[in-house]
């Protein structure tokens, strides 16, 4: 996915930030570009927003904390989403969430040792037809048992 | 030769895509002609991948295919399940909403025209803005994103709010867990809810219009912006809508995880770039909404049932339905359910129907525990309750609420007294932090039913206080309604609560 590069510079983010400056409400497009760009929203980027959108740190810092999305650190080569939510709970996502992050030695939010993959919990994925249900860098997988669960985590290199 | 293969995120989930390769590897390796669709999902969600081909005799599917059975499939020594439109599943439904999904090439505008698409939107550009409204009005059409407020009424307040620019803003955040709809309709026919939204616009005279849509469904995100494109290069959107000298148009907008966005004035936080914190009503959004501008929020399957009322008549949609719930419910069956999916029917039929009768029961094949009815604040309907008909009153009166129509079923294996912490837990995450019986209530309800776990009798009572108070004390509906999953369960499962002394005696 991101490959962990230094930490990017004032005119680089102007530079992904600014085409979008001309929205109405422009802050979250432009969080989502960030992180799209670098895998999590860099911290140089809070006064270059304050200043663009004329807006307090506090209340830059303040929007980017709010949400679950915005990591304020890189993550693994891989995301990985498991869906904490009631239907997929009716279907073992309870015990399949465990076993993963045992296997895999992390909690919650943990990246594996080797940077290969991120774990974070999701809920609800819409999948809920076809339960329990993961995220793979934004591909879902559906009806997930301990085998799917392997084959998924030896294609993202663990 | 055409064949589908629906491009629906959990048709994807089960292998579509890799069915789709297959396909299209096998027949150009016979050399053969076949023209590959990737639709939407007919909602049989049980049968995905569900592959269909066009025959003389209609759409022929085949259900659950895994790709080592298209070269049989391909043969035509692959059991059938007949014509698709017979499946009874299928067939008992009657599909206003999602007539489309499933049938057509989602992104191909000329095959949505073919298909019924655009007349509603060709009727609305012939009247006026009133007209618009008291159609909506007629067809009794109630909100289907969880309050079931009457659509016509809201639209008819933004009417008539004077302002120089109003807002049409879609509410796609679908949170809760056991719904679909929304990203089903979007990924499987966008340009009905594009058609809405425009009709909506014509009707309330806002000229411009946004999708809030998840950040968890990137599928529907892509699919709905590149319809969105497609509808402005058509003429469909822009400054000249159809050549009728109207303008609409629309952008989509990806939320960023919070649930709690998908209350509408949190929505309208987040939309303008702010934390997604509920706003206190008054002012109602309707005349103080975006940027502070008249704004209508309605949820994807309401704005996506309007070009079907306009294009049948709102007489036509308001003849099905139950009591005050006029029209048709998409119900989401999900969870531990043998056939799960989306089925549309008109408002009234029994709770137990849907989960036995559509349903088959659970997935596991044991008893039905308890059905969790209108996402995460929505009750836990026990057994007993099966007879209730699906209707917004209806569930009312029985302490239930129909929500989006999610329906999420537990075999006898569940923990009531677990699913009650993670209603609370869930609650502490998502809250926006604004009131303190929300912020400071969820963290406790979590510790009073650890307590009650660990044996704690008199920890009971203590819950039912807390959830008074969060239902009191509350400013929306996360931290007022939490009580419901949390009580229900409580009152029609005591023996998941029953305390370890108890339990010894
Ligand atoms: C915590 C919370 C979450 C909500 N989530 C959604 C949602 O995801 N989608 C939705 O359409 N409505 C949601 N609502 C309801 C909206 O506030 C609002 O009633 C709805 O968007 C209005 O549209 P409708 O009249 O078409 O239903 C939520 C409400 C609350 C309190
Ligand atoms: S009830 Fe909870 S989510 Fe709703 S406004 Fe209050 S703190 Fe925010
Ligand atoms: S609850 Fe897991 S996908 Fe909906
Ligand atoms: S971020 Fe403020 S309550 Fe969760």
């Amino acid at each position: 996915m991101h490959s962990s590069a230094p930490a990017p510079s004032e005119e680089e983010i102007r530079g992904v930030v600014t085409p979008l400056a001309s929205l109405e409400g422009p802050l979250l497009p432009m969080l989502h570009a960030l992180q799209d760009t670098w895998g999590f929203v860099p911290q140089a980027a809070v006064p270059v927003l304050a200043d663009i959108l004329n807006l307090g740190r506090a209340e830059v810092h303040g929007v980017i904390s709010f949400y679950h999305d915005f990591r304020r650190n890189p993550a693994g080569r891989h995301i990985l989403k498991i869906c904490r939510a009631e239907a997929c709970q009716s279907m073992g996502a309870n015990a399949l969430a465990e076993s993963t992050l045992q296997k895999l030695g992390i909690a919650w939010h943990g990246t594996t040792p080797n940077g290969a993959v991120t774990v974070e919990p999701v809920y609800c994925l819409g999948m809920c037809a076809c339960a329990p249900a993961v995220m793979v860098d934004g591909k879902v997988v559906g009806r997930v048992d301990d085998a799917r669960m392997d084959r998924i985590l030896a294609e993202v290199g663990v | 030769m055409k064949i589908f293969v629906p491009g629906d995120s959990a048709a994807k989930a089960l292998g579509a895509d890799d069915v789709a390769d297959a396909l299209a590897r096998e027949a150009k390796a016979r050399g053969l002609d076949v023209q590959l669709v990737r639709n939407g999902t007919r909602g049989m969600v049980w049968l995905e991948p569900l592959v269909e081909v066009d025959t003389p005799e209609g759409r022929i599917g085949y259900g659950n295919v895994t790709p080592d059975q298209v070269p049989d499939l391909l043969d035509g020594k692959l059991n059938s399940l007949g014509r698709v439109e017979d499946i009874d599943w299928f067939a008992r439904q009657t599909r206003l909403t999602f007539a489309r999904c499933g049938v057509i090439d989602p992104l191909d505008l000329d095959d949505y025209a073919a298909n019924g698409g655009l007349v509603g939107l060709r009727r609305a550009l012939g009247m006026t803005g009133s007209q618009i409204v008291q159609e909506v009005t007629a067809s009794g059409l109630r909100g289907r994103g969880g309050a079931g407020f009457p659509t016509g009424i809201k639209w008819k307040t933004v009417a008539e709010a004077e302002a120089p620019q109003k807002y049409i803003v879609c509410n796609a955040d679908e949170g809760d867990s056991g719904t679909f709809a929304d990203r089903m309709i979007i990924e499987g026919d966008p340009f009905s809810l594009i058609e809405g939204m425009a009709i909506a616009g014509l009707g309330v005279g806002a000229t411009r219009g946004y999708v809030y849509l998840r950040s968890e469904y990137p599928d529907a995100i892509r699919i709905l912006m590149q319809a969105v494109k497609i509808a402005r290069q058509r003429g469909l959107l822009g400054p000249d809508v159809l050549g009728s000298g109207r303008a609409f148009d629309m952008e989509v907008r990806t939320g960023a995880g919070a649930y709690v966005c998908g209350e509408e004035t949190s929505l309208l936080n987040s939309l303008e770039g702010k934390r997604g914190t509920v706003r206190a009503k008054p002012p109602l959004p309707a005349l103080q909404g975006f940027l502070g501008q008249p704004t209508v929020v309605n949820n994807v399957i309401s704005l996506a049932t309007v070009p079907v009322i306009f294009e049948k008549g709102a007489q036509h949609y308001a003849d099905f339905g139950l009591g005050r719930s006029r029209g048709t419910v998409t119900l989401q069956i999900a969870g531990n359910v043998k056939r799960g999916g989306l089925f549309e029917t008109a408002f009234g039929m029994t709770l137990g129907e849907v989960v036995n009768d559509i349903g088959g029961g659970t997935a596991t094949g044991r008893p039905v525990k308890a059905v969790q009815v209108g996402g995460p604040l929505g009750a836990y309907m026990p057994v007993s309750k099966f007879d209730t008909p699906m209707g917004y009153e209806e569930f009312d009166r029985q302490g239930g609420l129909i929500g989006h129509a999610g329906l999420v079923v537990f075999d006898d294996t569940a923990d009531m007294l677990r699913m009650a912490r993670f209603a609370m837990e869930f609650c502490a995450v998502e809250s926006c932090g604004k009131c303190t019986p929300c912020r400071i209530g969820a963290v406790r309800g979590v510790e009073t039913i650890d307590r009650i776990a660990q044996g704690d009798a008199a920890a009971i009572p203590l819950l039912t206080d807390l959830c008074e108070t969060m239902k009191d004390g509350s400013l929306c509906a996360l931290g007022g309604f939490t009580p419901f999953p949390v009580m229900s369960a409580l009152t029609h499962f005591p023996d998941d609560f029953a305390t370890l002394q108890e339990a010894a005696e």
